[in-house]
């Protein structure tokens, strides 16, 4: 039985990837309808990666990016976090809101709901499509949202999950919008034991 | 003069003008001892309030409030520093993410379990930033004493 993220075969990270592909296209979707724009998608790419890669992989540990939390609960016990760059703010506000030249760290409580909003719809259409696709149910926490320093944010999983290791599953995928690149990077933690559920019912887990 | 940087779960001892560093504390706590006298500073960054909890507490004594802190005295005696003479601030312990029923509220249990371990060292604490909801990066210079606080959402202050 796998006991932690090193622990993967090739082809369960691969399997993974797929998750990943069909998850992001969903919101993808999902993002599209909500904006009335089209939304394309860039091939996401899957690591198990430490989390001081993740932290450096995307501009260390005091950029300051979207941070939205879901716990998982039902089928799936665990945690995905979705790591929005600021280009994400800007065209929610720009489409909902008209606004432009969006500066994160000044954000009001509209602009905060209006982003907070897409994150929820992303959010749950990511689970559903893996829920879809698995059989599971899974469920969700009302997601939260902060704006603030990566390594901060990254501190709540990395706490939460010590037991675990020190590694993740880290999803960065992408969307372009009006030609505009939005870098989005999703960390994906579900506990060993749902791990295992999940890789079973694809079919590519490795004996107990 | 040199910078140390501290990451998450680990401690470091310096001598003046030396500077302490550790970037984006969120629920963890950054604990800065210092002996002005044997002019000796020390920054922990922990993570967790306490080792007996967990499965791996033995194996990372730096990530946990109760282990961290005897570590860091002992790592600051070493190059000198006199137990008696030590003087805390403490910063970090924020709840990041707004959760309901959050069983977790791991920021306020280290900043309690911190606070515990210095008062049974016995080791008075100057200052503090502790709370609320927003990432710290934390500046610690043993030659005057000041801790500074950068905040992405809040600017600057020092303690």
């Amino acid at each position: 039985m796998i006991r932690n993220y090193e622990d993967l075969s090739p082809t369960a990270i691969d399997c993974l990837k797929e998750i990943g592909n069909i998850g992001s296209g969903s919101a993808a979707n999902s993002l599209s309808q909500m904006l009335g724009k089209s939304v394309a998608m860039r091939v996401p790419t899957v690591s198990v990666l430490d989390y001081q890669h993740v932290i450096e992989e995307m501009g260390g540990p005091e950029k300051v990016i979207t941070g939205i939390l879901v716990h998982l609960n039902g089928d799936i016990q665990g945690m995905i976090m979705f790591l929005l760059e600021d280009s994400f703010a800007q065209v929610v506000l720009s489409t909902f809101l008209g606004k432009e030249d969006v500066c994160v760290v000044k954000l009001d409580e509209t602009d905060f709901s209006a982003i907070k909003e897409m994150g929820n719809i992303m959010a749950g259409s990511y689970l559903q499509a893996i829920g879809t696709l698995t059989g599971l149910t899974i469920d969700m926490s009302v997601p939260a949202m902060t704006v603030d320093m990566m390594g901060a944010i990254m501190s709540v999983p990395i706490v939460e999950y010590s037991e675990i290791g020190d590694k993740v599953l880290f999803i960065n995928d992408g969307f372009v919008i009006d030609g505009v690149n939005i870098k989005s990077n999703i960390i994906l933690i579900p506990d060993m034991k749902s791990l295992y559920i999940l890789m079973k019912k694809l079919g590519v887990a490795e004996d107990e | 003069m040199s910078n140390f940087t501290i990451g998450i779960g680990d401690l470091k001892v310096c001598r003046v003008p030396d500077v302490l560093v550790t970037y984006a504390l969120g629920s963890c706590v950054g604990i800065c001892l210092l002996d002005s006298t044997a002019k000796v500073g020390g920054l922990s960054h922990i993570m967790l309030p306490d080792s007996t909890a967990g499965v791996n507490g033995a194996s990372a004594p730096m990530r946990f409030a109760d282990t961290a802190i005897p570590l860091l005295i002992r790592e600051m005696e070493k190059l000198g520093a006199s137990r008696g003479r030590l003087r805390a601030k403490i910063a970090g312990g924020a709840t990041m993410f707004a959760i309901a029923n959050d069983k977790f509220n791991i920021g306020d249990r280290n900043v309690a379990k911190v606070k515990e371990m210095l008062a049974k060292e016995r080791i008075p604490i100057l200052a503090e930033d502790t709370g609320a909801d927003y990432g710290r990066t934390l500046f610690f210079y043993p030659e005057t004493g000041v801790m500074e606080i950068r905040a992405a959402t809040r600017g600057t202050k020092m303690l």
